[in-house]
């Protein structure tokens, strides 16, 4: 340990090396968009790159090996072909995983944004309903709401929306109460303007940025809760292709066939990976 | 006298938060599309017993009153009965409660033993080669599905190497500390990420402070600058975001409890579900919110006695 003779080593912030360049893109964001573009291709190119129809079962090459008779990735207990499956299945996740992030970010941007500006007793009674659904995990207020509503992506989708708003009326609320004293929204006001314009043109497009970055980090929880779902029974119902479905029938034949579960897996892996390389990207250049 | 005084404060402001969380609770029979009650004893069921059920669910009363007998019988610590065992909600609630806090202990310990030394080091080299690395982890383990790496994990440890069992808490202290290493392991990997990442930015923060400045300059050596001033310092606004993020990850037990078979609570509520028990699911959801009320009334306590600077008033 060299430090231990110089204060230099570790008095860093002061110094700081010269950073990446100024720019409209940065590593991070081109190689996550890159990723989850080739990801969201291989998934709408699905017919073009398998010839194999993901929910035809054929008993008689259930478990095939990858490679074997000309199923790259191998089949399934039934004789599904996995690769098929996993195209498929990417279809119906990136799919909910995607739009049920919309409508949580909607509203939720919303309630926030009139929660923030009025305050008063409009903000104390969105702030308490905040406080009850916050008090649930995540995941577990989902599952119970998926299970009172019954299955199917419908229900995925309200669930997510009753539960997933909180979030983003938490973090526009917080900048509306910093962007309400300054003066570019002072200024509206003081000019007459009607109180939705101020909210909808002036103060949103300042306030959604963090919103903006937390909704994709929020697709990589949204896609992380559907596939979990799945690996529960509780997702989208069978036979439709979903990878955490894939992952759950893979785990009972874990000790020969590894690959079953392991596949599947590391397609949610790859797909968070881009999507939290995008988030990461989006920060980096808004805080240049 | 007085942080005594901000625990009961503490404690006054979660009723308005209890009485929503039942009331959520209690609107969850309201969502079975249709009527619960048919819903509840499936197709093969006769008018009589659905009638018979709706009077003995209360559903022919007007709103309000079912929500406050609601209301009542949770004060007395009623959560009603299971459709499929024959016991009470709480007796099966308390059977495999202390599974699921082993598990969250276990949890934080693990995830304190990975992320404490790695935010450490990144700190202290920053922009160095390991923090280059450790900052990068926390982007890959945001999308690390909790279930899969389970998985992987008893494919590793257990079945090839076998140095842990493959699921089960078994019956011995010594059989229980074996069960939750993998377990543990699992919720450590996907909650290490991101208190390593806050750990390490207020450790940056307080490292340009002046007091360390100062610590330095006086010839203190630099391994006890940054362990024995900074980290205190450092630790106690993590002591915040570890505890927001167990609240969130209480919901992931229920997976990981899945995955290693473990006993406890969430594995309960996935079993009531696949046997549409819906009791037992209301109450196990109304015992996890508890559990992560529970959890940020500790948070907010250790924060308050760590950092002085908070308001007890």
């Amino acid at each position: 340990m060299s430090a231990s003779t110089s204060v230099g080593p570790v008095l860093p912030a002061v110094t700081g090396t010269p950073r990446r360049r100024r720019g409209r893109w940065n590593v991070p964001l081109v190689a996550g968009l890159v990723l989850f573009a080739l990801i969201v291709l291989c998934a709408l190119c699905a017919p073009l790159l398998t010839s194999y129809d993901p929910i035809q079962q054929n008993l008689n090459d259930a478990f095939l090996a990858p490679g074997a008779k000309n199923h790259l990735l191998g089949t399934d207990s039934l004789g599904r072909d996995v690769l098929s499956r996993l195209l498929y299945g990417a279809r119906v996740d990136l799919r909910v995983g995607v739009l049920a992030v919309i409508s949580p970010f909607v509203i939720g941007s919303l309630l926030g944004l009139i929660s923030g500006w009025f305050g008063g007793w409009i903000d104390a009674v969105i702030g308490r309903i905040v406080d009850m659904v916050i008090a649930f995990p995540f995941l577990v207020l989902v599952i119970a709401l998926v299970f009172a509503m019954g299955p199917g992506t419908t229900s995925i989708y309200t669930a997510i929306t009753l539960v997933g708003w909180v979030a983003y009326c938490r973090i526009v609320r917080g900048q509306v109460l910093i962007a309400k004293e300054q003066e570019y929204a002072m200024a509206a006001r003081a000019s007459g303007l009607p109180t939705w314009r101020i909210l909808l043109r002036h103060l949103l497009p300042n306030v959604v940025l963090q919103a903006i970055v937390f909704s994709m980090s929020d697709i990589v929880l949204t896609l992380l809760a559907i596939v979990t779902l799945g690996f529960l029974g509780l997702g989208v119902p069978p036979p439709t292709p979903d990878w955490g479905t894939m992952i759950q029938e893979g785990q009972q034949f874990i000790l020969d066939k590894w690959y079953m579960s392991t596949i599947p897996g590391l397609a949610v892996v790859l797909t968070g990976l881009a999507l939290a390389l995008i988030a990461d990207g989006i920060v980096e250049k808004a805080n240049k | 006298m007085k942080y005594l005084v901000y625990i009961l404060k503490r404690l006054v402001s979660l009723i308005p938060v209890l009485l929503g969380i039942s009331f959520i609770v209690f609107f969850l029979i309201r969502l079975i599309p249709g009527d619960p009650a048919a819903t509840l004893l499936g197709s093969h069921a006769t008018p009589d017993a659905i009638r018979e059920l709706r009077i003995q669910l209360g559903l022919t009363d007007p709103l309000w009153k079912q929500y406050l007998t609601f209301l009542g019988h949770l004060l007395q610590g009623n959560l009603g009965y299971s459709y499929v065992y024959s016991s009470s909600v709480l007796d099966l609630v308390t059977i495999s409660l202390p599974v699921t806090i082993w598990l969250l202990v276990s949890g934080t310990v693990f995830t304190l033993l990975i992320a404490v030394p790695l935010a450490v080091l990144a700190a202290a080299r920053r922009n160095g080669i390991a923090d280059n690395i450790i900052r990068a982890v926390p982007v890959v383990g945001l999308g690390l599905p909790a279930f899969w790496l389970g998985i992987m994990l008893i494919l590793v440890f257990g079945l090839k190497l076998g140095w842990f069992p493959v699921a089960g808490y078994g019956d011995t202290l010594s059989d229980h500390l074996r069960g939750m290493v993998l377990p543990g392991v699992t919720i450590a990997l996907t909650l290490s990420p991101i208190l390593i990442r806050s750990l390490r930015a207020s450790m940056i923060d307080v490292l340009s402070s002046d007091y360390i400045v100062t610590a330095h300059a006086k010839g203190i050596s630099t391994s006890r600058v940054v362990l024995g001033h900074a980290l205190r310092n450092a630790a106690v606004s993590s002591v915040t975001v570890l505890g927001v993020n167990i609240a969130y990850l209480t919901g992931s037990t229920l997976v990981v409890e899945r995955v290693f078979s473990l006993p406890g609570i969430g594995q309960q509520m996935i079993n009531s579900i696949l046997g549409r028990d819906f009791p037992t699911v209301q109450g196990i959801t109304l015992m996890f919110a508890i559990m992560v009320v529970v959890v940020n009334l500790l948070t907010d306590v250790t924060h308050a006695a760590l950092d002085p600077r908070v308001k007890l008033a």
